[in-house]
């Protein structure tokens, strides 16, 4: 009741009505509602513009070969005319549209080939007083064709570089350039080379800017021992502004020792690393070189400088190898057998070749004592029928060479089944122009055969394998096996695991080749 | 008749001066161009008082008087007082007021006949305007606004309050001062009327960036075109001489 009563009394209470009163315009005295200038708008629009500093003539810079707009500093943006992204360009574009508040933007039609773009903007800002007054105005953007940077350099000579790394090792296999490729791709590192050339015993990098050229060599030098040496040649001069335009070549040689080569140290070099070998095995190559006595297990990391200072090249390379067979082997359980994953043991092993030939054996000590059992097959070095001629070994008097150093065992049986079978992963490739000296048909058969072996290394090598990506192979479809294939030991292959997922994209083919285009960009 | 003038390169003459029917009062100024105007006008009319009070130039804000007296605030000085006790005529009783709220200007305002005043001014003030101006006193806003001396000007003839002023307001404001309000602006869209416009019974000054239009309105209302000094005396003559025949 009391409820009732108070809301009775609320509607009873006086209020006093407003009538909002008209006042003159101060400026032009014409009647109107009394706001914050006291002015009519059309007077508030006289008195001031807020559109002053706002700029009314853009230039866009238009690139005519691929249709993009320049977004400075120097991204290209795509548009359709009259689209909500060039809407959103031509807006971006504008200077001082913050200081404003920009309430409706839409394009004016203008025909395509005036190659004019205009857009209405209507604004809002305070004036005087906080008064708020709203404006609209129109922007003409003038299109200006010029080519991007990528369609110029494809329109005009696409030799166009100004440096070039020529990198070289002088060996007779390809192993180091399929690995190092990898690497590249991995590390994105030759994103900036407008051109790749497969030359002989090396390729050639180029590129569009010194600094790429040089970060490039960076790269190179943190992956593998080099050399390096800079040149350059003075293209033209301007001797009033005194500029230079020179080209640079920097010409990199790679350490001719590789993986699973065998060595033999010169005598300093031995001496100072501890009197190791001198006959040693190079395990491992990255920036620097890692050396193992298979005697005794001793190694030695040589890092580039020190490479470089004395050079040597391998007694033996990884082509000369041979397969043995084990005949016996027994593990050495004395101090310092087995360091790291290394095991020393004594083997008997007969050549392959010399299978029901003869009774040759061979006995020695190897590394290998971990992993070998009788009857494996093994790759080695064939000191005893090698015909070397290398002027270091000849310097060491009285040394006697082993008959036989085995490097890895050897998986070539159980592969012969396997081969030609797809495997489940892939690699990519570096888009490479083959220099038509680099060889004929023969080189090519040659240039397969060690892509292979250097597929099997990878699958046998952990190690190398967690260096580089390994893209599952879309197209690859597991066989069933029948049940007389696993006998014994499976040859190594890539656990699925460590493959990466390639980038797809299922939209229309157009897109995806824009895509890639976007991707080289960045 | 309206004129346009400036205080030292600033429009708001309102602030630095007091003009009643009886005397006015004028800052001290760098130049003498602003007292000139003033003098220009009144020189053998109403005496023009150079001063300060309590040591400002803003004396406009200070004082409140018309034909009866003058109040003044607490601060203004002994020498102060005297100047304006020996200058103005016998008939204008000045008086110091001790109020909290200072600025008296801002207030007050009043006419010869009725005041408006400030809502939260002492009792004792509000008596003491009474006596001394001789008029009604009303505690008012103008527009929501407190400060009533700020926000509206008038004469014995016209007023012009605060643009936002609502009708029914105007119409209460009318009927209590008795004289005819319009809603206004000075300096070119101003609403701070009462320091762009001084103004009496026959002439009114206000700042220099008054548009023409504002100037027509407040000539208008203040019903500045037929009053002169020398309108009334004719009008008294023609009287005179009516009642003679």
């Amino acid at each position: 009741m009391a409820m009732a009563q108070g809301a009775q009394g609320l509607q009873d209470m006086f209020t006093v009505p407003h009538t909002v009163g008209r006042v003159l315009c101060c400026m032009c005295g014409v009647s109107m509602a009394p706001n914050a200038a006291n002015m009519c708008v059309a007077c508030l629009r006289s008195q001031v513009d807020i559109t002053e500093g706002l700029q009314k003539f853009v230039t866009v810079l238009y690139c005519p070969e691929c249709g993009r707009y320049l977004q400075p500093p120097r991204t290209w943006v795509k548009a359709e005319l009259e689209s909500k992204e060039l809407l959103t360009f031509c807006i971006k574009r504008l200077k001082n549209i913050n200081k404003v508040r920009l309430v409706d933007a839409g394009f004016v039609w203008t025909e395509p080939h005036s190659k004019r773009l205009k857009v209405k903007l209507k604004i809002q800002k305070e004036v005087v007083n906080g008064a708020i007054l709203e404006q609209g105005y129109v922007v003409e953007y003038t299109v200006e064709d010029h080519m991007c940077e990528k369609c110029s350099r494809v329109a005009a000579n696409p030799d166009q570089w100004i440096a070039c790394v020529q990198v070289r090792q002088k060996v007779d296999h390809k192993r180091t350039f399929f690995f190092l490729e990898q690497l590249i791709i991995k590390h994105n590192a030759a994103a900036s080379a407008i051109n790749i050339k497969q030359m002989h015993e090396g390729v050639d990098f180029y590129f569009a800017n010194r600094s790429h050229a040089l970060k490039f060599l960076d790269f190179l030098s943190n992956v593998v021992p080099t050399k390096s040496r800079h040149d350059k040649q003075l293209v033209s001069h301007d001797t009033k502004s005194n500029t230079y335009n020179y080209r640079f070549t920097m010409s990199v040689e790679i350490c001719p020792v590789c993986k699973d080569d065998l060595i033999c140290l010169p005598q300093k070099v031995a001496a100072g690393l501890g009197n190791i070998g001198p006959l040693v095995l190079c395990m491992r190559v990255s920036n620097s070189l890692l050396l193992l006595d298979p005697q005794n297990l001793r190694n030695a990391y040589v890092d580039a400088s020190q490479y470089w200072r004395v050079p040597y090249r391998p007694l033996l390379s990884s082509r000369q190898l041979v397969e043995y067979v084990v005949l016996d082997i027994e593990h050495d359980r004395g101090v310092g057998s087995s360091s790291g994953k290394f095991a020393l043991a004594d083997v008997q092993v007969a050549r392959i070749a010399d299978f029901g030939k003869n009774d040759t054996t061979f006995s020695g000590r190897t590394h290998l004592g971990h992993l070998l059992k009788v009857g494996d097959y093994a790759l080695g070095y064939d000191l005893y029928g090698a015909n070397t001629n290398d002027l270091e070994l000849d310097k060491y008097k009285g040394l006697v060479l082993p008959d036989v150093v085995l490097v890895k065992k050897s998986y070539e049986e159980k592969r012969q089944r396997k081969r030609g079978k797809a495997r489940p992963w892939k690699l990519k490739a570096l888009p490479m122009e083959i220099e038509p000296s680099a060889g004929g048909k023969q080189d090519e058969e040659k240039r397969v055969g060690e892509y292979e072996r250097f597929l099997e290394e990878l699958e046998e090598d952990p190690e190398m394998r967690s260096k580089i990506a390994l893209y599952r192979d879309a197209a690859y479809r597991e066989q069933s096996e029948t049940g007389s294939m696993t006998d014994g030991e499976e040859p190594p292959s890539v656990p699925l695991e460590e493959l990466l997922a390639d980038l797809r994209l299922e939209e229309s083919s157009r897109a995806e080749s824009e895509f890639d285009e976007d991707m080289d960009d960045s | 008749m309206a004129t346009r003038s400036q205080f030292e390169n600033s429009s708001e003459i309102g602030v630095f001066s007091k003009l009643t029917n009886a005397y006015c009062l004028v800052a001290i100024g760098g130049s003498e161009n602003f007292y000139s105007t003033f003098e220009a006008e009144f020189a053998d009319v109403i005496p023009v008082v150079k001063s300060s009070i309590a040591g400002t130039r803003v004396i406009g804000r200070m004082c409140v008087g018309n034909k009866n007296g003058l109040l003044l605030p607490n601060a203004t000085t002994d020498q102060e007082l005297l100047h304006f006790r020996n200058c103005l005529p016998d008939s204008v009783v000045v008086q110091r007021v001790d109020e909290r709220l200072s600025a008296l200007g801002n207030c007050i305002t009043c006419n010869d006949y009725v005041s408006l005043i400030h809502t939260d001014l002492d009792r004792e003030t509000e008596e003491l305007i009474a006596d001394v101006l001789g008029v009604e006193v009303f505690r008012q806003t103008i527009a929501g606004n407190i400060l009533v001396g700020s926000y509206c000007v008038f004469s014995n003839r016209g007023g012009l309050v605060h643009p936002h002023t609502s009708i029914e307001d105007l119409d209460e404001l009318s009927s209590l001062l008795q004289v005819p309000l319009v809603a206004g602006t000075v300096n070119r869209g101003s609403e701070v009327v009462g320091a762009g416009l001084v103004a009496n019974d026959w002439t009114a000054f206000c700042g220099l960036d008054t548009t023409a239009t504002e100037l027509s309105v407040i000539e208008s209302v203040f019903k500045l075109r037929e009053a002169q000094p020398s309108a009334i005396v004719n009008e008294m003559r023609a009287s005179l001489i009516d009642t003679m025949t």
